[in-house]
């Protein structure tokens, strides 16, 4: 929150020294409740993804004002990294652990409550500190520093000034990455069981290889409980779930197919009609 | 929000116009020159995208039913309209006028607001797309182009980053076990395939020196890109198919496994805004195929010679990049007619094992080049036939890595097994390299047709060559009735 705190301090800086203009200065005092809203919702927000919608808000919001401060490159970047890469990397382990609401919120690290509150005072009152001493806040150097395009001037800060600088973090990276998978790397004891291998061992099996008969479908019943008849007019045991049978909740198909046998194959008009009320014969 | 929406490039115009001065100040490689542009021909063009996105729209769910169609030997729309062309104007209203459902267990801000975003990200790309070069509109000489900046080409990326949003936001909102599934896979999704998009573009900024879509379409006045740089190309086409959630990536919307997928519980103008942007953004990425790779609004090559580039100016170059842009939609509707969806690891094996690596190497490869390029006196020709040496003496090299020895066996491995029609007490069809024997009924029609025509040529005299056509056309007929027996 004492991020977009400060940059409006900043903002109105500039607007005083009469440097930015009256678009740049609209934008912002249109963009940044927007943030300060959002950055709020972050604090408070009940549901993890809301609070993970907060931050895309607040980081889309200030990628927008980077781009009006003439650094477009830092402010399309930041989208694709940060909103596009590693947001997207946050929401997708949220939705695969399932993580909501009803989770407990006991802290398991004493304390973290009153650590997290001084060091965010603590970053407050810094941020405020250097906001309020700063001295000069006109804008200098945009024109050289974006000479020859935006995207140039920056390639050759980073791979003149600080190449050193960038190769480490590369390298870095590259080490968190592999570190990453070597931990959790398993080892395979098993041979991996694959499509092919699958089918071999159902056809093998010997089971039925197609999808189980549908329950039963008559005139007065196409519930789950009833078995289908085959081919032969006998009941079908497997087209009524597992389940139901294990419970004993099945029907016998006598129960809506009373006539079966007694007047031989064919269509058996129903006693009654389906509202039961009139008789039908 | 429609109004809203509409607004989105206009947005983005007054935003990026600082900048644009300045990138067109740079001296290297003038792009589009924009100064002067004044507002109302900002809205203007903004507008006209608007209505030229939302048209195309309707044009291309016309035009991918109506091929996919002809595909399967159908004759597709054709009732309303000439060419059932209206067909997809009735299939919006009707979708306006639907009952619009709202889902007890879906998180309602959310729920709402997901559709609104897929549609407004899929606005924003078109505003940097130059769909030709400086035309006078209204007396006012400007480029057939809404605004341009040094990093275009990233901001579609940022664009289409954020649109998945919509996507992934609808799946978990809805509250319900589909669309949560596709809402995650839509998820791993942007993460594998969008780095291999991106990485695949880092070698057309390589060549062509900017970011700028104005600048990258100066650039391919020689040659377009997709030819020295067709790795490149052939990955961006992949992921590209894979970004808009097509088949055979259509894992978020799979309907044999999932519904539909993340919008599975949406109804009425919500989901034809999820429909919207999923053709919006077709657009958007062949648009950016045909800028980056196909030359833009450039003329092909005979055409692009005739009268000293006449072809190249004016409005004329609208057309070849409608032509370019109607081709890549043209083989979206093809891949869909004929491929079938992955599984899902293999999709990901796909991803992360072959898109992303090749990706990575052929980065090098050019960016290596370029070095050589930039930093020796080797000219271009020289660097070119070295070039054609390593390639030829890679491939020959290729030859001798023995063969892998299932294939191997498969190809030397001879005489197959003889076709048994119940192997294993089941109906089969054969095995590759195993025939069918001969069909008895069509041994019998050819018997029948060589004495029919046999008997006509002792009694007209006709010469040999038409009884040959006879009998073919007898088999044929034989043939095709076959299955109906």
């Amino acid at each position: 929150m004492t991020t977009p705190l400060g940059l409006a301090a900043v903002a109105t800086g500039l607007a005083e020294t009469g440097r930015t203009s009256g678009g740049e200065a609209t934008l912002f005092w249109f963009i940044a409740p927007v943030m300060v809203i959002a950055a709020l919702g972050l604090l408070f927000a009940r549901k993890t993804v809301h609070a993970a919608m907060s931050v895309v808000l607040v980081m889309i919001s200030l990628a927008i004002l980077y781009v009006a401060q003439e650094a477009p490159f830092l402010g399309v970047v930041q989208v694709i990294v940060y909103t596009g890469a590693v947001m997207m990397l946050f929401l997708f382990v949220l939705m695969l652990v399932g993580v909501d609401s009803s989770d407990s919120l006991v802290e398991t690290i004493r304390g973290q409550r009153w650590i997290g509150a001084l060091l965010g005072l603590g970053l407050g009152a810094v941020l405020v500190g250097v906001v309020l001493t700063a001295a000069d806040l006109a804008p200098a150097g945009l024109v050289e520093a974006n000479a020859d395009s935006n995207p140039v001037g920056v390639a050759r800060v980073i791979f003149s000034d600080y190449v050193f600088a960038l190769e480490v973090v590369g390298t870095l990276l590259v080490v968190a990455a592999l570190g990453a998978l070597v931990l959790t790397h398993r080892q395979r004891l098993t041979r991996q069981v694959g499509q092919k291998e699958r089918a071999d061992a159902r056809i093998a099996a010997g089971t039925v290889l197609t999808p189980l008969p549908a329950p039963g479908v008559y005139a007065r019943s196409n519930a789950m409980d009833v078995p289908a008849l085959g081919p032969d007019g006998r009941p079908l045991e497997s087209s009524v779930p597992r389940v139901l049978r294990i419970r004993g909740q099945e029907r016998s198909v006598a129960e809506v197919h009373a006539e079966i046998g007694a007047e031989g194959v064919g269509s058996t008009p129903p006693e009654r009609s389906i509202t039961g009320e009139e008789e039908v014969r | 929000m429609a109004v809203l929406a509409g607004l989105a490039p206009a947005l983005a115009a007054p935003l990026t116009s600082p900048v644009l001065a300045q990138a067109t100040d740079a001296a290297t490689t003038p792009g589009a020159d924009f100064s002067n542009d004044n507002g109302w021909i900002v809205l203007l063009k903004a507008v006209g995208i608007i209505v030229f996105l939302l048209v195309s729209v309707l044009i291309a769910i016309w035009f991918e039913r109506k091929v996919v169609a002809r595909m399967q030997i159908r004759p597709g729309p054709n009732v309303h309209g000439p060419f059932g062309l209206l067909q997809s104007l009735a299939d919006a209203m009707k979708l306006l006028l639907k009952e619009d459902i709202n889902v007890k267990a879906a998180d309602k801000v959310v729920y709402i607001v997901a559709p609104m975003i897929s549609v407004f990200c899929s606005l924003l790309t078109f505003a940097v797309i130059p769909l030709g070069p400086e035309v006078s509109i209204f007396g006012i000489v400007t480029p057939l182009q809404l605004t341009d900046f040094p990093v275009a080409v990233l901001y579609i990326l940022a664009a289409t980053s954020v649109g998945v949003y919509g996507i992934v936001l609808g799946g978990w909102a809805s509250g319900s076990t589909y669309p949560l599934l596709g809402a995650v896979r839509s998820t791993a999704q942007v993460i594998s395939y969008e780095l291999a998009m991106g990485l695949s573009l880092v070698s057309v900024f390589v060549l062509a020196g900017s970011m700028s879509t104005s600048q990258i379409v100066e650039s391919q006045t020689q040659v377009w890109w997709f030819l020295p740089l067709l790795p490149a190309f052939v990955i961006y086409f992949i992921s590209m198919v894979g970004e808009v959630n097509r088949l055979p990536f259509d894992l978020p919307e799979a309907e044999g496994e999932l519904v539909s997928g993340f919008m599975t519980e949406y109804s009425s103008m919500k989901f034809a805004w999820f429909f919207l942007a999923e053709y919006i953004n077709m657009l958007n990425v062949s648009a950016v195929a045909t800028t980056l790779f196909f030359g833009g609004w450039r003329a092909p090559w005979p055409l692009s010679a005739i009268n000293d580039g006449m072809f190249n100016e004016g409005w004329w170059p609208v057309l070849w990049f409608l032509a370019k842009l109607w081709l890549f939609m043209f083989v979206f509707v093809w891949i869909r007619g004929t491929l079938l969806r992955f599984r899902y690891d293999q999709f990901m094996k796909f991803g992360w094992k072959v898109l992303i690596p090749a990706a990575l190497v052929w980065i090098v490869a050019v960016a290596g080049v370029q070095g050589v390029r930039q930093f020796t006196d080797v000219d271009l020709r020289t660097l070119l036939i070295g070039l054609a040496v390593v390639a030829v003496v890679g491939i020959g090299l290729s030859f001798l890595i023995p063969e892998r020895r299932g294939q191997a066996e498969a190809a030397a491995g001879g005489e197959p097994e003889p076709f048994d029609a119940f192997a294993a007490g089941y109906p089969v069809p054969p095995l590759p390299g195993q025939v069918l024997p001969p069909s008895p009924r069509r041994l019998r029609a050819q018997a029948q047709g060589a004495q029919a025509s046999g008997a006509t040529a002792t009694i007209e005299g006709s010469p040999r060559v038409t009884d040959d056509e006879q009998t073919d056309d007898q088999v044929a007929d034989g043939e095709e009735g076959m299955p109906r027996g």
